[in-house]
């Protein structure tokens, strides 16, 4: 179903998570593989339920499958313990999640710099990091503000901003633009159209097609399984709002 | 009416649908509880023994005597010689209806079973007195050669009737153990003939006390002739006369108003000696009270507070169907109110059948207190006691969340976590447990100031416990106690620490659960940024640890220095005289306190770090 690179940044093989057993059992996601090159944007589409959020958080190592196994730059990470996985996330994976999910008491700069301190980078290097992250998304400026003075689209920045603390390998978002209205969706669009550009890997899930038609391959789920794959040519390039129907 | 049962029915299905904290809340309300009525029961049930002996002994009102020569300074007894024509003018005194002797006293050395004792030998006939006839409890009254012994000193020195005992070198037979009325039990013995109770001066250097001056002397009854023989010579003797007045209750104004060379002690001041090892357990257990209180109302707080939190959406269904702001917090209230009720209930019957190990006076009384029952007093004090710390911890919970929007509470958006920027910034320096340990503590500021609150006084009731152990351990004589006091005392004391503790343990898990549910968001979303699960939970145990440390260090300094010199103040003790225990039990406590409340929270900490990260980021979208 997939079409591999030569040296994938992330790759999986009959991935499958299962839930309940007996005639309850429902199969979140079924025998997925998958080969994600370095500096591919990829969008997952599908309907709610399908599974693209779970085959997500198996990606990122944050829960466990029920089979098949997944690699991160060439190293199994689906056998490993919680400690290395933890550790695995730290420096290999960003998540963007479609609620923000940012610490409502710390800063827009606080709240970016964490994971860089949870890695053990001095806290000066942290802050300087955090700190050109929040002017690359455009917030230099609200860089001492709480999340709850901020937009949607500006939280959705600073959670970019802080998936991007450790410099991952790949950067997976949940519904990023899920939460947000057409001109933040616009901003988080063209925040990752300049991730793509600099050679970040995304993984994107999406139930919306304009979405996805920014991405360099899609690919469409149902019941937990891949039933489409389509590679694009336009990608993100262009006029990425007239693109996608945003902008006139 | 509906409306009570409509509030009742809606409390009770609450309470039944989170029976664990139901559990909690019982327990920390019953403890406190318990403990009150233990106070307050041991309080009604004092003077029980002494007013049965006085009855069955009839109990003189005023007790005189007379003796033969001063005592050195400081020590009581006879003031100056003084006649045996005063005592019998004394009797005719008006308002005295009745007198039994002079009776002849004599100092004396008591050997029985290898111990020695002194004793105050009262001369007594064979034939019954009119007042202060020691009631028998063993054996036979006096006669020639035989010794019959008051009955807390018999039991003190482990002597029965038929054991052979000597006086001054003499042989003498126990044939009977009596209690009085004329004399608190042993070793509170009024002094007769000049002598000391508790801790003597020259003890530190071995020295005892003054020649000629008795040392926590027990009573024994002989006949006159006896005691005669047993007195050097006849000038020696002193002398001690029981008046039996019109007006009982007036026997401190009869001593006031005959006072002269002749030292008397109304009944009322007997009493209050021989019920002082009540009165100190009763103080004990009322100090352990309030520290349970205060304890209770820490454990509420919290947990209140938690359920406040889930129970925002309830609050918003209640307004939206048209319920007020008035039965919104009467619901709420009303759940706390019935746990109140319930643990209250559940305190009186553990407190009353606890009692019972708690209130015997030891032999030197007629007749157990048994099973005290419990007053009205008693049992209102002790409801109002428990609806007051359930109220106390409720009230402004219950308030806001009544005065809270419905659409706000519908949407169920969770409390906001406090923000304070300088922790935050100082936890930035820190390695990751401690980073996220500082800021977990930082969010709930409330609840981290009543963990520091909670252990603070723990450490604080330890410390005088400590104290007070010490002091019985070092001198057990000290406090006028014989063993079997300081054997009840002991056990006071331990009733108190079991439940100090075990309350404290209840806290410091409650409080950390309460903060392990109020972290499942920012802890799964600290593992799904690099956290690992072991930090994590580590993260959680140290937020409970380091108020648990500063509380500690508080508890010793100043909690545990003020709350001593709060019971000296309350019990009239002489704090200077009790030792205080060695530096390093002090200085252990903190490390001792630290550990014990790590030990607690780990289970609770590991459990909240286990659940998996995408299942609590997702339960943040619902």
């Amino acid at each position: 179903m997939s079409n591999a690179a030569d040296t994938p940044v992330l790759r999986a093989r009959g991935l499958r998570k299962e839930h309940g057993e007996g005639e309850g059992l429902v199969r979140a996601v079924d025998e997925v593989d998958l080969d994600i090159g370095a500096g591919e944007t990829v969008a997952i589409m599908g309907p709610s339920g399908c599974g693209k959020s779970t085959l997500l958080h198996l990606l990122g190592g944050l829960e466990r499958p029920s089979g098949g196994q997944v690699w991160l730059n060439g190293r199994r990470i689906d056998d490993i313990g919680e400690k290395d996985l933890a550790r695995m996330r730290r420096t290999g994976i960003g998540f963007v999640f479609q609620s923000f999910h940012l610490m409502e008491e710390l800063t827009a700069v606080e709240n970016v710099e964490l994971p860089a301190l949870l890695a053990g980078r001095s806290p000066r290097a942290a802050r300087r990091r955090a700190e050109e992250l929040l002017e690359r998304v455009g917030l230099a400026g609200r860089a001492r503000f709480l999340p709850s003075a901020l937009s949607g689209g500006q939280r959705q920045r600073v959670a970019v901003a802080r998936a991007l603390s450790n410099e991952p390998s790949v950067v997976l978002a949940d519904e990023p633009t899920g939460n947000l209205d057409s001109a933040a969706t616009l901003d988080v669009l063209q925040l990752f159209e300049g991730l793509h550009g600099s050679g970040q890997t995304l993984v994107i899930v999406t139930h919306d097609a304009r979405i996805a038609a920014t991405a360099d391959r899609m690919i469409s789920m149902r019941d937990g399984a891949f039933v489409d794959e389509t590679w694009l040519t336009g990608g993100t390039t262009g006029q990425l709002g007239a693109l996608i129907g945003l902008e006139d | 009416m509906g409306r009570l049962l409509l509030v009742g029915r809606l409390a009770v299905r609450d309470l039944r649908r989170r029976r664990t904290e139901t559990a909690l809340l019982l327990l920390a309300i019953m403890a406190a509880a318990t403990t009150l009525t233990l106070g307050l029961v041991l309080r009604d049930a004092a003077g029980d023994p002494y007013h049965s002996t006085r009855a069955a002994t009839g109990g003189p009102d005023v007790v005189a005597s007379v003796g033969r020569t001063a005592g050195p300074p400081g020590v009581s007894g006879p003031a100056e010689p003084a006649g045996l024509a005063e005592l019998a003018e004394l009797a005719g005194a008006p308002g005295v209806v009745d007198h039994g002797g002079p009776y002849p006293v004599t100092a004396a050395r008591l050997q029985a079973s290898g111990r020695t004792s002194d004793v105050q030998a009262v001369g007594r006939d064979a034939a019954p007195a009119p007042v202060d006839q020691p009631e028998l409890l063993q054996g036979s009254w006096v006669g020639d050669g035989g010794v019959v012994l008051e009955a807390a000193f018999a039991d003190a020195i482990e002597a029965r009737v038929g054991d052979p005992v000597t006086l001054d070198g003499r042989s003498f037979e126990v044939v009977g153990v009596a209690v009085t009325a004329a004399m608190p039990p042993y070793p509170k013995a009024s002094c007769i003939v000049p002598c000391m109770n508790g801790a003597v001066p020259g003890d530190e250097a071995d020295t005892g006390p003054p020649a000629g001056v008795l040392r926590n002397p027990g009573l024994v009854w002989l006949t006159r002739a006896d005691v005669r023989s047993l007195a050097p010579d006849p000038d020696s003797l002193a002398h001690v006369m029981n008046l039996k007045l019109a007006d009982p209750d007036g026997a401190r104004a009869f001593v006031e108003a005959n006072r002269g060379a002749i030292p008397m002690q109304p009944w009322q001041d007997i009493l209050d000696d021989a019920t002082e090892l009540a009165g100190d357990s009763q103080i004990l257990l009322l100090i352990g009270a309030w520290l349970l209180g205060l304890l209770a109302v820490a454990s509420l707080s919290v947990l209140v507070g938690g359920r406040m939190a889930d129970q925002t959406r309830r609050v918003g269904l209640l307004k939206a169907v048209g319920g007020t702001p008035g039965l919104v917090a009467a619901v709420l209230l009303a759940e706390y109110v019935l746990v109140a009720v319930v643990a209250a209930a559940a305190g009186l019957t553990a407190g009353s059948l606890t009692a019972p190990l708690l209130t015997d006076s030891g032999a030197g009384l007629v007749g157990s207190a048994g099973t005290p029952s419990i007053t009205m007093s008693t049992a209102g004090l002790v409801i109002a006691a428990a609806l007051g710390v359930a109220v106390v911890a409720t009230a402004v919970p219950a308030l806001r969340a009544a005065r809270s929007s419905t659409v706000g509470a519908l949407t169920d958006s969770a409390r906001p976590p406090r923000r304070v920027g300088w922790l935050i910034a100082i936890s930035a320096r820190l390695p990751v447990p401690l980073l996220l340990a500082l800021r977990v503590a930082a969010r709930r500021p409330r609840r981290a100031v009543l963990a520091v609150a909670s252990i603070a006084i723990t450490v604080s009731g330890v410390y005088v416990l400590l104290v007070l152990n010490a002091f019985l351990a070092a001198q057990p004589l000290a406090g006028g106690y014989g063993d079997a006091q300081v054997e009840l005392l002991r056990r006071v004391l331990l009733v108190v620490t079991v439940v100090l503790l075990s309350l404290a343990a209840v806290n410091a898990v409650v409080i950390t659960w309460a903060t392990v549910l109020d972290n499942r968001h920012s802890s799964a979303l600290a593992r799904a940024l690099g956290a690992t699960p072991r930090e994590v939970s580590t993260a959680l145990a140290a937020a409970q640890v380091l108020p648990a440390l500063a509380g500690a260090v508080l508890g010793v300094f100043p909690g545990g220095y003020a709350l001593f010199a709060a019971v000296n103040a309350t019990t009239g003790g002489d704090g200077g005289r009790a030792p205080l225990p060695p530096p390093w039990q002090l200085l252990a406590v903190v490390p001792a306190t630290v550990l014990v409340v790590a030990a607690l929270t780990a289970v609770p900490a590991r459990l909240g770090a286990r659940r998996p990260a995408a299942e609590s980021l997702q339960a943040g979208l619902s």
